[in-house]
């Protein structure tokens, strides 16, 4: 019959659809996982480390590295945290947003902002509305290593510390459940130590080498084990929203593969009424 | 009396648990560390991070890192990565020239579609000639 033919292979196609959301559902979800069991190793060194900093920060208070000096702020550096493909719902565009908002401010308090951008969406985006660029690292994939990020976020420290950055914030999505992922901005630089109140006053480390050379080491492995974190976080995140966007889109697929069934049998019964109505009628005339 | 040690790298933790004592290459050579050892602060060579605890004996490899001593807490964080200064440099400068490049380079996303859309009706086109031509 040749009714309906077009509406079956319109079935057809959304049911292929559906395998592949389907099957980008299930992908996303045992990722999501594996990107949270990353997610989570990584936390322990920045905890460490921010213990130290704070120790450092308790042991001499009056020698100040420039990554814990406060200063008037003429320029901000702003590090993006985005994704390298799409299909995961607003995930970005809830980001950028929150990213848009911060550069707004910065730009109406008087002050210039310098970018770093994660991953190709972000990079996309922020060229379009003109920002300056100035590093980035895209193609990081499922698993993000840290020594790929080492120098792009030196390209700001070092901005940092010759003075041309006076501040420098992070903006990453941040992992609050599979269903919720919320963009969120940290301050980086300079760096707010935490107080340690186990520990006694008045006492100070022994230095090899120099204080100085240590506590700048220590400080920039701290912001960039912060980067990670992100990095890491934003996969998770990523993963999540692919699968509840994936979810979303086979259930619709599913929704529309019945109305067009339904029409499709519609179709076919008003077909056959049609042909026995022809029938009955040309037996009534002979 | 025995040490709290953490050894962490930026990736995963390490190591985790109590010690006698440890031992690690520090910068300015070989140091052994009890517990009540004065708080110390310093920079880890690549090699090698021994932890006695009882009888036996743990070591890790670390490519380098910090080490933090407190009275009775060890922490090692450790790199994940060999470090130096130009290596360092080099990734930042291809970072910079990256963005640079990316900047320069006008295609969009949106460049991208159109320029798939111009190439799908070529294809469309040739198709088409094709067939008349067998035809013919």
């Amino acid at each position: 019959m040749a009714v309906g033919k077009e509406i079956k292979s319109k079935i057809g196609s959304v049911k292929n659809t559906q395998k592949i959301t389907k099957a980008m559902e299930m992908v996303a979800a045992s990722k999501m996982r594996k990107a949270q069991d990353r997610q989570a190793a990584a936390t322990p060194y920045a905890e460490r480390i921010r213990r130290t900093i704070g120790h450092l920060a308790q042991a001499n208070p009056d020698y100040k590295h420039p990554f814990l000096m406060e200063r008037p702020v003429k320029r901000v550096g702003i590090i993006v945290v985005s994704t390298d493909r799409g299909l995961c719902g607003g995930l970005n565009i809830n980001m950028f947003r929150k990213a848009l908002g911060e550069y707004r401010s910065a730009k109406d308090a008087g002050a210039e902002v310098d970018l770093m951008i994660v991953g190709s969406k972000g990079m996309s985006f922020f060229k379009r509305i003109g920002g300056n660029i100035v590093s980035e690292i895209t193609g990081l994939g499922d698993t993000p290593h840290l020594d790929q990020l080492i120098g792009p976020v030196k390209v700001l420290l070092d901005k940092y510390r010759d003075g041309e950055l006076d501040k420098v914030v992070l903006i990453h999505n941040r992992f609050v459940n599979t269903m919720t992922q919320s963009p969120v901005v940290e301050q980086l630089l300079p760096v707010v130590p935490v107080k340690d109140e186990g520990l006694l006053d008045n006492w100070d480390y022994i230095y090899e080498p120099s204080a100085e050379d240590l506590l700048d080491g220590i400080l920039m492995r701290y912001v960039e084990a912060q980067v990670y974190g992100a990095v890491a976080e934003n996969v998770a995140c990523e993963m999540a929203a692919r699968m509840i966007a994936m979810k979303s889109a086979s259930d619709n697929a599913g929704q529309i593969i019945e109305d067009l069934q339904l029409e499709y049998n519609k179709a076919r019964q008003a077909a056959i009424t049609q042909e026995l109505a022809e029938i009955v009628g040309g037996a009534a005339a002979v | 009396m025995e040490l709290n040690v953490d050894i962490v790298s930026a990736e995963g933790e390490i190591y985790s648990g109590m010690a006698d004592m440890v031992f690690a290459s520090a910068e300015m050579g070989e140091v052994g560390i009890a517990p009540r050892h004065a708080p110390l602060l310093t920079r880890l060579k690549a090699g090698e991070v021994r932890v006695k605890h009882g009888g036996d004996e743990q070591s890790f490899f670390v490519s380098g890192g910090v080490l933090e001593v407190q009275p009775y807490q060890v922490t090692v964080m450790a790199d994940t990565a060999a470090r130096a200064a130009d290596l360092d440099e080099a990734a930042a400068l291809e970072a910079k020239k990256r963005a640079e490049e990316a900047i320069a380079q006008q295609h969009s996303d949106v460049d991208l579609a159109l320029a798939q859309a111009e190439l799908a009706e070529a294809a469309a086109r040739l198709h088409l000639l094709q067939k008349l031509k067998s035809k013919r």
